[in-house]
């Protein structure tokens, strides 16, 4: 009996038919593709995105030039070099990461005692040449006053895990 | 000078404008077939499709073509220079002179001969050689296997669809096309002759090289078969050719099985409609015919998208083992049938 089945669902394509049924029924289904450049999907608040340098809400840069993150990070990434200021505070003089070299491993967001060096959302920052991934501390100090009110609010998110 | 001018100048302006009135609006009908193909595939596999160049992504057929266009035409050094150009042309070129014996509508065909079906058939197997020659002249392996299987299995599916076509001109008594389609009113060919149109609409994939069928291109094991040699214009030409190809084969499965530019309202089930004369009378025929080329396209492309390619063995095995022994059995039986209730077509 099953082999009389057989051959007639091999006569009458039945296999076939079946699969042209459901090709048919995901033809009207919603498209899964989100449509990128002008639709983005979602990023969680934990998201190593490009880098940044953060200052606090007075205008001064957070980073104390205490060079955790250029121990910290395994890819060598970051040059930091500092100096007495001349109200006495020790800053940074140069401050600059290789975004090339850099591997996204957030570990100098986690070093950082003052919360300055952190990976923000964004991920669009490709470039034509390398030399523009040369991040120096000017860009990075943009980089934070472009994305701050984000990064704010995704420490904030993320502050209950932590 | 004015005999030659009446005799011949004229007239041949007139035929050219007729060719020219066919073949723009055929090959604007080739871009958009080729968009509507692959947003077809995209929406069954959930994706968007090209949506980027023009308005939902119209032009992309033409940015397409423009691209092809610029680019530098690359002829291998080891290759056969003039085969090897020859070649996309032919393909191209066969693909189009099909049409002209195509009845877009009641007395709207271009070249009404009256053995239009087997002109019909004698084009659309020349498009092998464009195939076989771009194989050979490439002089690299991955074309040449491509090009010997689908010559393999073109000649093989060729010689059911010649017995499917026998099977309907059986039916019709004329070999000309308009008369085919005429022979249909009332009752459309595929109802009473529902295996072989399965039979033609299968072997048509094959005679395309559609998906099941789509050895000779393979992509995944012959990269793009016979035209993996090919770059810019002369890749562009393959590529029209295959869809004009794909494009007629849709127009002959219209024309032989789905009453052509008849309308699908014209019968008992539809007639007791009020209103339904005046509206087959107002709809002219030409939009009907579109129409069902353009839903048998769509069935090409959901083939295309539902179904996994065929091993080789197993595309010989269907069209030399199933196909060819059901069409001849499919040609005796309704030749039998057509004598045995008397029903055969009268002559004309």
């Amino acid at each position: 009996m099953s082999r009389i089945s057989q051959v007639a669902k091999t006569i009458f394509l039945w296999e076939f038919v079946i699969a042209m049924k459901l090709t048919l029924k995901y033809f009207f289904k919603p498209k899964l593709t989100i449509n990128y450049p002008y639709e983005k999907g979602p990023l969680s608040p934990r998201f190593r995105g490009e880098l940044a340098l953060r200052r606090y809400d007075n205008g001064e840069e957070r980073c104390i030039a205490c060079k955790l993150c250029e121990a910290i990070c395994p890819a060598q990434a970051i040059t930091i070099e500092a100096e007495e200021r001349e109200d006495g505070s020790r800053r940074t003089t140069k401050y600059d990461i290789d975004m090339v070299k850099c591997i996204y491993c957030g570990f100098c967001q986690e070093a950082c005692p003052v919360d300055a060096i952190v990976e923000g959302p964004n991920f669009e920052f490709a470039t034509e040449t390398r030399e523009e991934l040369y991040y120096d501390k000017a860009k990075l100090l943009a980089n934070g006053d472009r994305w701050e009110q984000e990064i704010a609010a995704n420490i904030v998110a993320d502050a209950p895990y932590r | 000078m004015a005999e030659f001018i009446d005799i011949y100048l004229l007239p041949g302006l007139w035929i050219l404008g007729k060719v020219l009135l066919i073949v723009v609006p055929l090959l604007l009908a080739v871009a958009y077939a080729i968009y509507f193909d692959r947003k077809i595939w995209a929406a069954i596999q959930l994706r968007r499709g090209p949506n980027v160049v023009g308005p939902w992504g119209l032009l992309q057929s033409f940015a397409d073509g423009l691209k092809l266009l610029l680019k530098e035409t690359i002829v291998p050094s080891g290759a056969n220079k003039g085969v090897f150009i020859i070649a996309p042309v032919l393909m191209f070129v066969v693909a189009f002179v099909a049409w002209a014996v195509i009845p877009f509508d009641d007395g709207l065909v271009l070249s009404n001969l009256n053995v239009g079906v087997l002109y019909l058939f004698a084009i659309s197997s020349l498009g092998v050689y464009g195939i076989i020659m771009s194989g050979w002249a490439s002089n690299s392996r991955y074309a040449f296997l491509g090009a010997m299987r689908s010559a393999a299995q073109m000649v093989s599916y060729e010689v059911s669809i010649g017995f499917v076509i026998v099977t309907v001109l059986l039916c019709v008594g004329s070999l000309n096309l308009s008369d085919v389609v005429m022979a249909q009113e009332g009752l459309w060919f595929f109802i009473p002759l529902f295996p072989v149109f399965i039979i033609f609409f299968i072997s048509a994939l094959a005679e395309t090289n559609r998906a099941p069928f789509d050895l000779p291109e393979a992509e995944a094991e012959l990269v793009a078969g016979y035209q993996v040699e090919y770059s810019s214009l002369t890749f562009a030409l393959f590529w029209l050719g295959e869809y004009t190809a794909v494009l007629l084969m849709c127009a002959m499965t219209t024309t032989l099985f789905f009453g052509g530019w008849l309308s699908p309202f014209d019968n008992f089930l539809f007639n007791w409609i009020p209103g339904m004369e005046a509206f087959n009378a107002f709809m002219p025929g030409l939009v009907w015919f579109l129409l069902k080329t353009f839903f048998f396209f769509f069935v090409f492309s959901w083939i295309k998208a539902s179904v996994p390619r065929y091993r080789y063995d197993q595309l010989m095995r269907l069209g030399w083992k199933v196909f060819l022994p059901l069409s001849l059995v499919a040609v005796i039986v309704t030749a039998g049938v057509l004598v045995a209730f008397d029903m055969l077509p009268n002559a004309s």
